[in-house]
């Protein structure tokens, strides 16, 4: 994994404790998918918790939640925490992918694009 | 005026920021066993360099390495690469892949809910390690197509051996390709996404 920090790894129990204030992914509650798409709707804010500003800062074009994670190198469980704060603030949009099955216009959407590549 | 440690965060470059209009996202699911270039057809089709996401899992260990009888948690870190391809001004696809330990990936929360569906990726030197995937994703009710990599030293076998050695139903298709290509993987791509056209329009069980 990351080998630049042996005291205080990226991933250890404890410091994504501290991240979220102990709590668990709530992502089934706020509907996020890996590939919900994140827009921001403020800059970051002085005295902001380093994570949120981060989000806030990558988020100004729209991003999906693996991408969120990818970049601030946190699982995505963890960003959806914190984006669950964000959004019940108003801070960042959510853009969800359709919850219904994969309808025909849908497929067709992507062939259409696959096509053009 | 930002924090400092949020400033060491570095984002998307700007020629990998999606327009503003980008409205719904959606993905497919790249399986196979160790080694069959899952990251390959990721990266040979995907508009991003691929990213990687890792997702730290808890399960309770067998008691296989426990002497004691008390139940343990071990911790796994599964990592996934994942690519992008913007279809539209609206409309994203991402692939999911991972370089390994499939047997984790039904664990991933989530990860298939909602996909569009899923590309088996089979090298067919080692056809067994496809067995677990595809029984998982039947259980699973993920749509899927096999798309068969073909390496310059594999032996090239007739789709129908292919069907019955892997126990597919008639309908699943089975196509070949050549993942290190841009063509060939989009070509395996559009394969999964008429598969499910063709089932969307005379719906039964997949």
């Amino acid at each position: 994994m990351n080998d630049s920090d042996e005291e205080w790894d990226e991933g250890t129990p404890e410091r994504l404790y501290v991240i979220t204030g102990g709590r668990v992914d709530s992502s089934d509650r706020a509907g996020l998918d890996l590939v919900t798409l994140i827009v921001a709707r403020q800059d970051p804010q002085v005295g902001m918790q380093p994570e949120l500003a981060s989000i806030l800062r990558v988020c100004r074009s729209p991003l999906s939640v693996a991408e969120i994670s990818a970049y601030l190198v946190l699982p995505p469980s963890l960003i959806s925490v914190l984006l669950t704060d964000l959004l019940a603030d108003g801070r960042v949009e959510a853009r969800t992918p359709d919850p219904s099955l994969p309808d025909i216009a849908l497929i067709e959407a992507v062939i259409h694009g696959l096509q053009k590549l | 005026m930002d924090c400092k440690s949020s400033e060491t965060v570095v984002g998307p470059r700007s020629e990998d920021r999606l327009p503003a209009s980008a409205a719904a996202a959606v993905k497919i699911v790249i399986v196979g066993g160790f080694g069959v270039g899952k990251t390959t057809l990721v990266r040979s089709v995907s508009e991003i360099r691929p990213l990687t996401t890792e997702e730290t899992m808890t399960q309770a260990s067998a008691g296989v390495d426990d002497t004691a009888g008390v139940e343990r948690k071990t911790a796994t870190t599964v990592a996934m690469d994942f690519g992008r391809i913007s279809l539209s001004d609206e409309l994203v696809l991402y692939l999911f892949g991972t370089p390994g330990q499939q047997r984790f990936w039904f664990l991933w929360n989530g990860l298939f809910d909602g996909a569009l569906g899923a590309v088996v990726l089979v090298d067919t030197r080692r056809l067994e390690v496809s067995f677990d995937v595809i029984g998982r994703l039947e259980e699973a009710g993920v749509p899927f197509v096999v798309a068969v990599n073909t390496f310059p030293d594999a032996t090239s076998y007739p789709t129908e051996e292919l069907r019955a050695a892997l126990d597919l139903p008639e309908k699943v298709p089975i196509v070949e390709c050549d993942a290190r290509l841009r063509e060939s993987s989009r070509d395996v791509l559009i394969s999964l996404m008429r598969y499910l056209r063709s089932h969307a329009l005379a719906p039964e069980p997949m």
